[in-house]
């Protein structure tokens, strides 16, 4: 019969793993957490784009899909921000410095970082959504020049779930970059902006006809914060959404990310909203 | 290579010349009142005599007035269940000073001789390759198996009550990918097989054994015997531009009324020849000291399947049925480049409630002007609030 | 002076937009500069709402009071933000409290002369209807989404 072509990929598994130790794990949150990895293989890899993700294995307890976090610039550092809400992430926010996770990736799509060059950035995330997309502004404010106004719009349900504080409040200082913080619900302490995330797009300053928008949080809030940048006049093909759907390969053999032809894990994350945007507005897709 | 002819006597010798190539035989055989595949040592292990009857529904045998060994259409089993294996162990991991070590699982070339294919199930398998090998990644395991695989295929003589392949442009007749198609002739006092050679190995093989070109009467009887199974096809799909009504459809009511029958048991896409999707299992020893991961076929009908963090996102059976019509249908093609479905009638035969792929299909279709306009209403009313 | 001022705020403010300059000097003239300093209230729970405010400087909290807690922000309001409908909508009493956050800046509008300008003058009414429509919806859709609770732990 006809011989199959060899792939380059042919003695490669893609499900298997590579070793990774835990340099350091902190937390950020109440319920989140940073921990940053080096290889054991000192001479492997990771460099990734904005956006894309690694899928994270704690031996016997299982594996997930986590978005890069840090710096892509930054060789020697490879972070990943996360929330402790399942079995494999709580297991994970246990690790000690020196213990062993296995790893496979980058995968995915990333922020059109590159092709925003010359235009203003508007970038709006919710809760842990700001950990996908901080590459995304590390990439853009190493080469600031390039771009035009740069706003940032973060919201977290109480002041106390803010993830990266200190750095927001050190990217504040940039004379810059716009930095706009609301919180869902606070008390009388919190001296910043309540309302949702969406609240901020209309009084942000950057021009609608311009700017490219990157966002990423949960898929309600990207909906509706969808529709405020349309009803700014900003395009939707300058629009720009990640998605998040079930994995368990992260190279499209495993059919659970599917999101109508699309498959999240190859396809996405990262999707100009116009190849998604009817999707996003039908039930349970 | 000319059309050959292989009579019924050779089988046995032909099934020894494989076997002495270190293959192992596996095709369709009798087992809990269905034809199944699994190991075959002797022709005599075929279901001589034996016939498929399906309806929706339904899947009963019944004993033929010849001794044909092909004689039946599809059974629960596709070859999916040997090449895409239901359960499979993807690599070990063992606890060590430093952490834990990695062991590859080592790939199985278990040198597969199919017997037995049908057109349809060749063309699954040709979706399959598209699926496992035709992306950025590949499956090793797919490979390995799928490389190895010596194909005999057999080209339908007749059409069961559930096919619909010559809708999907996959059959009766073989067209590619095997190395050998046999059509079973019973004349009245032979009993015989045309054989066309798909590949230089089929070609080496048929050396091996007596054969004879085949005559032009010979070979016409055969090609007539495909024609007519082409001619009795027990349902049909219009498939032109189904793609199109089916992705317009997401909120089309139809889904509701299939959500009242579907029992959401999966057993559509665990007898469906291309369904690829699949879950993991990390599991460990009671020591905690060993670690597996196994990978196991899962279906989109599960609620746990579309599970995100604060629920699964397809929580209605409604949008699990959806999701798999459309799938199959619609959106594989822009996956994959052709529908995902051969018109086996597999999902049709053993859906517990007989939901009938085709007919849903249908339905949408002849609604779909209608629904576009409730469609329209329905946005209306949701951008006013 | 005062006047002038804010005519022109009025014009260039979108809220205001495409209203019939006769309307907008009449609203204007209905129009008064007030400055709060930090914790200053410009609303209270309860009090009659006779006014409405246009948000020139500073940041402002919309709070409620609940039984055994602090007050609780529901939203902050900025420049450029409108406060307060109740004085269009009986019985007249503010729903919360409006409390400046920082030096706080704004144009108050007397509500009880719009509002029996918009009686007689259904025109005006409708237009004033609308445009607090608007903000009226925009508020209970973001209401709508915090009541989601979008970042919150689901186990």
């Amino acid at each position: 019969m006809a011989r199959l072509t060899n792939s380059p990929r042919f003695a490669l598994d893609p499900m298997l793993p590579q070793r990774f130790v835990v340099e350091r794990l902190w937390r950020e949150t109440a319920d989140t957490f940073t921990v940053k990895l080096e290889p054991v293989d000192k001479t492997a890899d990771f460099a990734f784009a904005p956006g894309q993700f690694n899928m994270l294995y704690v031996f016997g307890v299982g594996e997930i899909p986590i978005s890069i976090s840090g710096d892509p610039a930054d060789n020697t550092a490879l972070l990943h921000t996360t929330r402790a809400v399942g079995t494999v992430t709580k297991a994970m926010s246990r690790l000690k410095p020196g213990d062993m996770l296995g790893l496979r990736g980058p995968f995915g799509s990333n922020w059109p970082v590159l092709e925003a060059g010359g235009h203003d950035i508007v970038l709006v995330t919710g809760g842990i959504g700001l950990a996908p997309l901080r590459p995304a502004l590390y990439a853009i404010l190493a080469q600031r020049e390039k771009y035009g106004k740069v706003v940032l719009l973060y919201g977290a349900r109480t002041p106390e779930d803010i993830l990266y504080k200190k750095e927001l409040a050190r990217w504040r200082a940039h004379f810059d970059l716009e930095v706009h913080v609301t919180v869902d619900r606070a008390t009388e302490s919190w001296r910043g902006n309540v309302g949702v995330a969406t609240t901020l797009i209309r009084r942000a300053p950057f021009d609608p006809q311009d700017a490219v928008a990157m966002i990423c949080g949960p898929e309600v809030m990207m909906r509706f914060t969808t529709q405020e940048l349309l009803r700014r006049g900003v395009d939707s093909s300058r629009i720009f959404v990640s998605l998040e759907r079930n994995m368990k390969c992260a190279i499209g053999f495993c059919g659970h990310c599917q999101f109508g032809p699309q498959f999240v894990c190859k396809d996405g994350p990262v999707f100009a909203l116009k190849r998604v945007e009817k999707l996003l507005n039908t039930w349970e897709v | 290579m000319p059309v050959q002819l292989l009579d019924w006597e050779a089988l046995e010798e032909f099934f020894t010349a494989l076997k002495r190539r270190g293959f192992t035989l596996i095709g369709p055989q009798l087992q809990d009142g269905a034809i199944v595949y699994d190991q075959l040592e002797k022709p005599e292990d075929l279901p001589l005599g034996w016939q498929d009857v399906q309806d929706k529904g339904s899947y009963r045998l019944h004993q033929r007035d010849d001794e044909a060994a092909f004689g039946y259409v599809v059974g629960p089993h596709s070859w999916k269940r040997f090449l895409h294996p239901p359960s499979l162990r993807l690599w070990r991991a063992k606890r060590s000073e430093s952490g834990f070590d990695l062991q590859e699982e080592a790939l199985k070339d278990p040198k597969y001789a199919f017997i037995g294919v049908r057109a349809c199930e060749l063309s699954a398998i040709e979706i399959q390759n598209k699926v496992f090998l035709g992306g950025s990644y590949t499956d090793p395991h797919y490979r390995a198996r799928r490389q190895g695989a010596f194909i005999v295929a057999v080209n339908c003589t007749q059409a069961g009550g559930n096919c619909f392949c010559a809708s999907m442009g996959t059959g009766p007749k073989v067209e590619t990918g095997f190395d050998l198609a046999l059509t079973e002739v019973l004349a009245p006092s032979r009993h015989y097989f045309t054989v066309e050679v798909g590949s230089e190995q089929g070609a080496e093989l048929l050396k091996e054994i007596p054969h004879q070109e085949a005559s032009q009467q010979e070979i016409a009887t055969a090609q007539q015997l495909v024609a007519t199974a082409a001619g009795q096809m027990g349902r049909e799909l219009d498939n032109s531009g189904l793609k199109e009504i089916l992705y317009a459809s997401y909120d089309h009511p139809r889904w509701d009324e299939i959500a009242e029958r579907c029992l959401s048991c999966g057993n559509c896409t665990m007898v469906c020849p291309t369904c690829f999707c699949t879950t993991v299992e990390d599991v460990t020893d009671l020591s905690g000291q060993e670690a597996e991961r196994l990978r196991h076929w899962d279906s989109c009908f599960s609620i746990d399947f579309s599970y995100i963090h604060g629920g699964s996102v397809r929580a209605s059976g409604k949008a699990r049925y959806r999701q798999w019509l459309t799938h199959k249908l619609a959106s594989w093609i822009d996956q994959f480049g052709s529908s995902g479905c051969v018109g086996c009638g597999r999902c049709i035969t053993w859906c517990p409630v007989g939901i009938d792929i085709t007919a849903e299909a249908t339905a949408i279709r002849n609604s779909q002007a209608v629904t576009g306009v409730k469609t329209k209403g329905t946005r209306h009313v949701q951008a006013d609030h | 002076m005062y006047k002038q001022t804010i005519d022109e705020l009025l014009v260039r403010h979108s809220f205001f937009a495409g209203l019939d300059p006769r309307v907008i000097e009449l609203i204007a003239g209905c129009g008064l500069n007030e400055k709060f300093s930090a914790a200053g209230y410009l609303a209270r729970e309860g009090q009659e709402a006779d006014k409405f405010y246009l948000i020139r400087h500073g940041t402002v909290a919309l709070e409620l009071r609940a039984p055994g807690q602090g007050p609780l922000t529901i939203e902050t309001l900025q420049e450029g933000d409108i406060l307060g409908w109740s004085w269009l909508f009986s019985p007249h009493r503010w729903q919360f409290d409006a409390k400046a956050l920082t030096l706080v800046r704004a144009t108050a509008f007397d509500g009880v002369c719009l509002r029996e300008k918009c009686e007689e003058d259904h025109d005006l009414g409708y237009e004033f209807m609308k445009r607090f429509a608007g903000i009226m919806i925009a508020r209970l859709q973001a209401t709508r989404l915090q009541l989601l609770d979008l970042y919150g732990t689901a186990d």
